[in-house]
């Protein structure tokens, strides 16, 4: 539980010390992440996808064009609109960037090598995630815009419609595994057996195949992408909730809507793929603080390239089917989903 | 589920496309990526592109064909065309013919700014001065430089492919100008440049003029 602060016990660090580790790491760790997924995915799967190269000339295989596009961000003006509500406007892309540093606190990718391990960790993650549509919201109202405001509202009442699904198909897994602790989650699934065969453990894949597929699907809507992409519909909001903004409050948007995605396909990691663990070894082997990570990272990119896949492939849904599926279909699903397993943990 | 294996298809397309593009070569040179041949983008500043013959790139001028009736300039939906032009007396076409008075072209600037290529200066010029050409590497780093005069637009000339037939039926529209035979068919820009070809015309201008 307090594998971190032994660990800083051990090497004779101070509070303050360790904090201050903790948030160098994960100042590297969340944009270095969100370049990652852009640069692999947003830049160079979606050109293959559509028979191009994608960027070429900034690095070797433009992989320097990121950090090409933000420095260009940096340079521009920064606009507000006269009638815009310059203090909320300014907050806006604060709070939603927040929002999704804020998820990354208690993503564990090793028995220690976690930022801080709540006991709460998923209910905090699913509480902080939330956080965004706040964001998003005062955007979209003090851009004083149609088209933002629009955007706005459509973006509050998807995800809010979607947080639910998604907290519902957490549930079944909070379920079997018997706590709201992520490291604890990682351990079920290390632990667990299936069928009295232990060797890979028992990811919840297995067991919530429907949590997972509800899990993913609500993610693609709470991050906005692709088919559920209707706050920033580019055909009919011309952008949405961030239509007003300019240079490096977009940059804010841009990173915090990449690094979500990756926050949420290391959620997904955690709870249905069996984390940082590594079939084979202890579950507190430290070995696993190093190696963890890369596991960690291969899976995350697993499934951040199954949201990506999706998001490329399909337009976009129209407004009333997007809640319909939400309300009628998602809901009940993971309802029953909640039933059942709690059925199967009470009966076996 | 009805639309379910619809869903799966789609998946399956844009994964089947990434994979043609990254991995084009066939048999056990299949896992070495490429995607240079794979896509099938041209990558244009390294290499061009070569256009149809008749893609829409640039309109080049005729100079000796342009009469300055001003047809093109008048019918063009964004004011883009700007022509200058003056009389001068050329000399009969037929032995003891009248004493004939043509435009020369001064100035003939297309604005590209403006410009929205509509073509419908080179359906409407009649002495087929206007021609489209495939030419499309011409932007300026300053917009006022997209103001292109004669000079430029006819250097475009030597871009502007063969005049191919036109199909069957539309034979009336092939013949816009009478055919006056090669010998006769306007020489007057270089017979006003030189003043002593105009010699015999030299009274009746006067007389015109006065």
């Amino acid at each position: 539980m307090s594998g971190a602060a032994e660990l800083a016990g051990l090497l004779g660090l101070a509070y303050w010390a360790e904090t201050s580790i903790k948030l160098g790491v994960a100042l590297i760790v969340i944009p270095t992440a969100a370049l990652l997924l852009g640069y692999l995915f947003l830049l160079k799967m979606m050109a293959f996808m559509q028979s191009r190269l994608g960027p070429q000339d900034v690095g070797p295989y433009g992989t320097l064009q990121l950090i090409a596009d933000a420095v260009k961000f940096l340079q521009k003006e920064d606009i507000h609109p006269a009638t815009a509500d310059r203090r909320v406007f300014r907050a806006a892309p604060v709070v939603v960037l927040a929002s999704s540093f804020l998820l990354f606190v208690v993503l564990p990718t090793g028995p220690d090598a976690v930022v801080e391990n709540l006991d709460t960790g998923i209910f905090y993650a699913m509480a902080v995630s939330s956080l965004s549509v706040l964001g998003v919201l005062m955007a979209g109202w003090a851009s004083a815009n149609k088209y933002a405001l629009l955007g706005g509202l459509r973006a509050a009442g998807q995800l809010i419609a979607y947080e639910l699904p998604l907290i519902l198909a957490v549930m079944g897994v909070v379920i079997q595994a018997d706590s709201l602790n992520l490291q604890e989650i990682v351990r079920a699934q290390a632990e667990g057996e299936i069928f009295g065969f232990g060797l890979i453990g028992n990811p919840f894949i297995l067991t919530q195949f429907i949590g997972f597929l509800i899990f993913m699907i609500s993610a693609q809507a709470e991050l906005t992408q692709t088919p559920f992409d209707m706050p920033v519909a580019e055909t009919e909001l011309v952008g949405g909730f961030h239509v007003e903004y300019t240079g490096f409050r977009f940059l804010l948007f841009f990173m915090a809507e990449v690094a979500t995605a990756f926050a949420f396909s290391a959620l997904a990691t955690v709870m249905f793929l069996g984390g940082w663990w590594i079939p084979g070894f202890d579950f507190d082997a430290p070995a696993l603080n190093v190696l963890g990570p890369v596991v960690m990272l291969i899976k995350i990119l697993v499934v951040a390239f199954i949201i990506f896949w999706i998001r490329f492939t399909y337009p976009r849904l129209r407004e009333d089917q997007l809640q319909k599926f939400a309300w009628k279909v998602l809901i009940p699903l993971s309802l029953a989903n909640i039933v059942v397993t709690g059925i199967f943990k009470v009966v076996v | 589920m009805p639309q379910l294996p619809g869903l799966l298809k789609g998946l399956g397309v844009t994964a089947r496309t990434a994979a043609r593009t990254l991995f084009p070569k066939r048999g056990l040179r299949t896992l070495i990526p490429a995607p240079q041949q794979g896509s099938v983008t041209v990558q244009y500043p390294h290499e061009k592109e070569a256009p149809p013959d008749r893609a829409r790139g640039v309109i080049a001028l005729h100079e000796e064909n342009c009469t300055a009736c001003m047809l093109c300039s008048r019918s063009c939906p964004d004011w883009c065309i700007y022509i200058e032009g003056h009389k001068v007396k050329a000399p009969p076409r037929r032995a003891g013919g009248a004493v004939r008075s043509v435009n020369v072209v001064d100035r003939f600037d297309i604005d590209y700014a403006l410009c929205m290529y509509c073509g419908i200066c080179v359906e409407v010029c009649p002495f087929d001065a206007l021609f489209w050409s495939p030419e499309y590497e011409y932007s300026e780093p300053h917009i006022a430089d997209l103001l292109h005069d004669r000079i430029r637009l006819s250097e475009w000339m030597e871009t502007v492919p063969a005049f191919e037939d036109y199909e069957p039926g539309s034979e009336q529209k092939v013949r816009k100008v009478p055919d006056f035979g090669p010998d006769d068919f306007l020489p007057e820009r270089k017979l006003a440049d030189d003043d002593a070809v105009l010699a015999p015309a030299a009274d009746a201008a006067t007389s015109a003029d006065g």
